[in-house]
């Protein structure tokens, strides 16, 4: 009986070095999933690229095609990184609806102007109350969401061009 | 030519540790270990002097800025100011860890210069053993984290160090920590030097009980200030949080404050010896696993550190070495170890029996719930565990440990009956219940805050009333310290039960003019101003806050710090006697009617929330006098031994010389 009080310590510690070993060796996912996948797109109206420009909103979505919803922001570097690639996905008749996160109408203008405009509609979230809706954490972000307004697949990050091709299957998938 | 001779130190240190090691097991092995043996102390001391020139080769190289080496450029600019990029020294992975093993080096040097109580092969496996520790930190250092590292060509401009580490808090947190961590591995190494040796008596205890208190008093000061530097920088309001970093502080602290309780049995009723020699084993391991857990990246956590999965599995492996190795020893020899005295359940010893289960039930509590994540992580399952797990299921624990210490100090060694100290339990007992009399008919504060109000007033009675029946004078000075300690718990238990159960929070928007109410006072904001510091701009919110007494201008900040580039919120506080006023200003929230920009701020009033930190410092400061108490203690006794034997030579001379 001594003998097991003596060795448990041993064997207790043990079993955390092997847990913690595991772990090591395992890929590191810092990525928070969104809880939304599945769910319908959170109700929204939010005003045009400028101020004359006509409001989106969420039923929008819902019109029978499926359409990808891009957050992004101008003064966020990533985005300028991805655009090229949101460019290569409306080349192929992705449509594409973006979300200036806590954006100016002259500094979107001006982002447009300098790396293209993929956007088939902006919308500005000056609260960025899409974006939490949306159980978001960082810019960009870009969603896809299918033709019943269902939000289907989520990518977190900047596009890169190896995920141009997986975004235009997920966004067949949601035909 | 600083750095090289920085590394040159570490590596010369590294040298003398394989000496020293040396040294320490030819002095445990053989019975005359020769000059080979004589060299641990010697060796111990000159590695100690190398690891702080290697330091201060550091500390220069980061107060000129020299870009040239890669970790001042990672983590320092010119622009800062002089404190801080002093402080940037350790606020890295690379400087903190030189901190840690030139603490180490220190610690080791000390003991080999001072600590002449024990015999001569017990001091050669200390040493040996702190060798053995410190040779596996500076092969860490050396390998994979070293700090003197160039950069060809040398970098332009510094990369700054993160904003939120800018500050004062920062300057002190870390190395008081580290004072606490290094002070259990002294303790350590005097405890695998008593299984080694098989020694594991009260004059074990002894020797041990001035390290284990020093890093007691640290870790106790290091967990205050960091909750402190928590709760006015982050901005949350909250001043504890469960985050696996504040838990890797605490989880030593908890283990070190059971090893001071038992240690202090085995040194004056050598009961408890096994229990105590894995104490010792358990709070270095813990401030080992801490260190893991925080660097290797497998928590995620509002402190994020250099995190690489290489420098995780070296800690790990060192960890296996150490901890792996003494857990292995213990089950081996401490079956040996002679079993300790006996004693009555209700007596002193029963008591610090039970606030040592106690307390490490509230480790194991605590280190499951940092470690439940990893484990389910491994089922791939994500979980986030939080306060609603730790403060009930720890209080389970806290408050009959509370309760046995509004008793326990009263009580006699060896056996004791309730009916000698039927007065004070009494006492006690109507404090208690007067308390949560008061506490519920006047305040509708919840279940824990009422127990935790209630043992706060009792305790601060109680943990006095072991002077009933002493003459003042009489009192030794470690008694006073154990008393002050205590009451600093009553103290901090009163902050923490009082900000849970009376504090007011407000998250209001507000454009210039408005005012609104936050418990017994008005705040009105005036303006909104920016501002610019030496190395950040501000927005800053002018907020008067009045009472029925005066009116105060609180000036919270959103920041913006440009090297590197980041937004903070510096929170702002006005302290009165009875509590904290503490204000944030957030975003612009949009336009209010009349045209003017309304800004989101968030208020507290947090009545007696500064007792858990001045609760603390007493808690600290009777460690300080416990340990200055016990020093004192053992040199009175060695001088009156050393008169003892004098006497006696003089009387073998007079008996000579008559003959």
């Amino acid at each position: 009986m001594r003998t097991f009080w003596l060795i448990l310590p041993l064997a207790l510690f043990g079993l955390f070095v092997g847990v913690a070993a595991y772990q090591l060796t395992q890929p590191k996912d810092e990525f928070v999933r969104s809880a939304m996948i599945g769910k319908p797109l959170p109700e929204f109206d939010l005003p045009g690229e400028t101020d004359e420009a006509a409001h989106v909103t969420s039923a929008a979505f819902a019109q029978g095609e499926p359409v990808l919803l891009n957050l992004w922001a101008t003064w966020c570097l990533p985005c300028i990184a991805e655009a090229p690639q949101l460019e290569a996905l409306a080349d192929r008749g992705v449509p594409i609806v973006g979300i200036a996160v806590r954006d100016e109408p002259e500094a979107i203008a001006q982002f447009l102007e300098a790396y293209g405009n993929p956007y088939a509609a902006i919308a500005r979230d000056d609260i960025a109350e899409v974006q939490l809706a949306l159980g978001s954490g960082g810019l960009p972000e870009t969603f896809v969401i299918d033709g019943e307004g269902i939000i289907r697949y989520q990518h977190i990050g900047d596009i890169r061009e190896s995920d141009v091709d997986t975004l235009y299957a997920a966004w067949e998938d949601a035909k | 030519m600083i750095a090289e001779l920085g590394l040159a130190a570490l590596w010369l240190a590294a040298g003398l540790c394989v000496l020293q090691l040396a040294a320490g097991v030819v002095g445990v092995r053989s019975a005359e270990p020769g000059a080979v043996g004589a060299l641990a102390r010697p060796a111990a001391i000159l590695q100690g002097l190398l690891l702080v020139f290697a330091f201060a080769c550091l500390l220069r190289l980061f107060v000129m800025t020299d870009l040239s080496v890669a970790l001042v450029a990672m983590n320092s600019h010119a622009d800062k100011p002089f404190i801080y990029r002093l402080s940037g020294t350790w606020g890295n992975h690379e400087g903190s860890m030189l901190l840690w093993v030139t603490i180490l080096g220190i610690s080791g040097a000390l003991v080999a210069a001072f600590e002449r109580r024990m015999e001569d092969r017990f001091m050669k496996a200390v040493l040996g053993a702190q060798a053995f520790v410190a040779l596996g930190f500076l092969a860490f250092l050396l390998f994979s984290s070293n700090p003197f590292t160039r950069l060809n060509p040398p970098a332009d401009f510094g990369a700054g160090l993160n904003p939120l580490l800018q500050d004062v808090g920062l300057a002190f947190h870390p190395p008081i920590l580290y004072l606490g961590y290094v002070g259990l591995s002294v303790a350590f190494c005097f405890v695998v030097a008593g299984l080694v040796t098989r020694q594991a008596g009260p004059e074990l205890a002894r020797v041990m009980r001035p390290w284990v208190l020093a890093a007691w008093v640290s870790l106790t000061l290091g967990i205050a200030a960091g909750s402190y530097w928590a709760y006015y920088e982050l901005g949350w309001g909250g001043w504890w949080f469960w985050d696996p970093v504040e838990n890797a502080s605490l989880m030593p602290w908890l283990a070190a404050t059971a090893l001071l309780h038992s240690v202090s049995v085995l040194a004056t009723r050598d009961a408890l010896r096994t229990w105590t020699i894995m104490l010792g084993v358990v709070a270095f391991s813990m401030s080992m696993v801490g260190t893991f857990l925080v660097r290797s990246g497998i928590l995620t956590s509002v402190h994020v550190f250099a995190v690489d999965p290489a420098r995780g599995a070296f800690i790990l492996a060192l960890l296996m070495i150490y901890v792996g190795g003494a857990f292995g020893l213990f089950a081996l020899r401490a079956g040996g170890l002679a079993e300790g005295k006996r004693f009555a359940a209700l007596s002193r010893e029963g008591a610090l029996v039970f606030n040592n289960v106690m307390l490490s039930a509230i480790l194991a509590v605590v280190l499951l719930g940092t470690l439940y994540p990893i484990l389910t992580e491994a089922f791939d399952t994500r979980v986030s565990i939080g306060p609603p797990y730790y403060n009930p299921v720890t209080a389970i624990f806290a408050v009959p440990m509370l309760l046995a210490l509004l008793v326990g100090p009263m009580l006699r060694w060896k056996r004791d009956s309730l009916a000698r100290i039927a007065v004070p339990l009494v006492l006690i007992g109507a404090m208690l219940a007067g308390a949560v009399t008061v506490i519920v008919i006047f305040s509708g504060a919840g279940v824990l805050s009422t127990i935790g109000l209630a043992l706060a007033a009792a305790l601060a009675l109680a943990s006095w009333l072991p002077l009933r029946g002493r003459k003042l004078r009489f009192v030794p000075l470690a008694l006073w310290g154990s008393m002050l300690a205590h009451f600093g718990v009553a103290v901090s238990l009163a902050g923490m039960a009082s900000e849970s159960a009376f504090s007011t929070e407000r998250l209001v928007a507000m454009s210039a003019g408005d005012s609104v109410s936050v418990g017994p006072f008005q705040a009105t904001l005036q303006s909104v101003d920016p501002v610019a510091g030496p190395n950040w701009t501000a927005l800053q919110a002018n907020l008067a806050v009045a009472d029925g007494s005066g009116e105060t201008v609180l000036r919270p900040q959103a920041r913006y710090f440009t090297e590197p580039v980041q937004n903070t919120s510096e929170s702002a506080l006005m302290t009165r006697w009875d509590g904290q006023f503490y204000a944030i200003l957030g975003d612009v929230v949009g336009p209010a009617e009349n045209g003017e920009d309304r800004w989101q701020m968030r208020l507290w009033w947090k009545p007696f929330v500064t007792l858990i930190w001045y609760g603390a410092l007493l808690i600290a400061l009777g460690g300080l006098l416990s340990i200055f108490g016990h020093l004192r203690a053992s040199a009175r006794a060695r001088k009156i031994r050393e008169g003892v034997a004098r006497r006696r030579a003089e009387k073998l001379e007079m008996k000579d010389a008559a003959a």
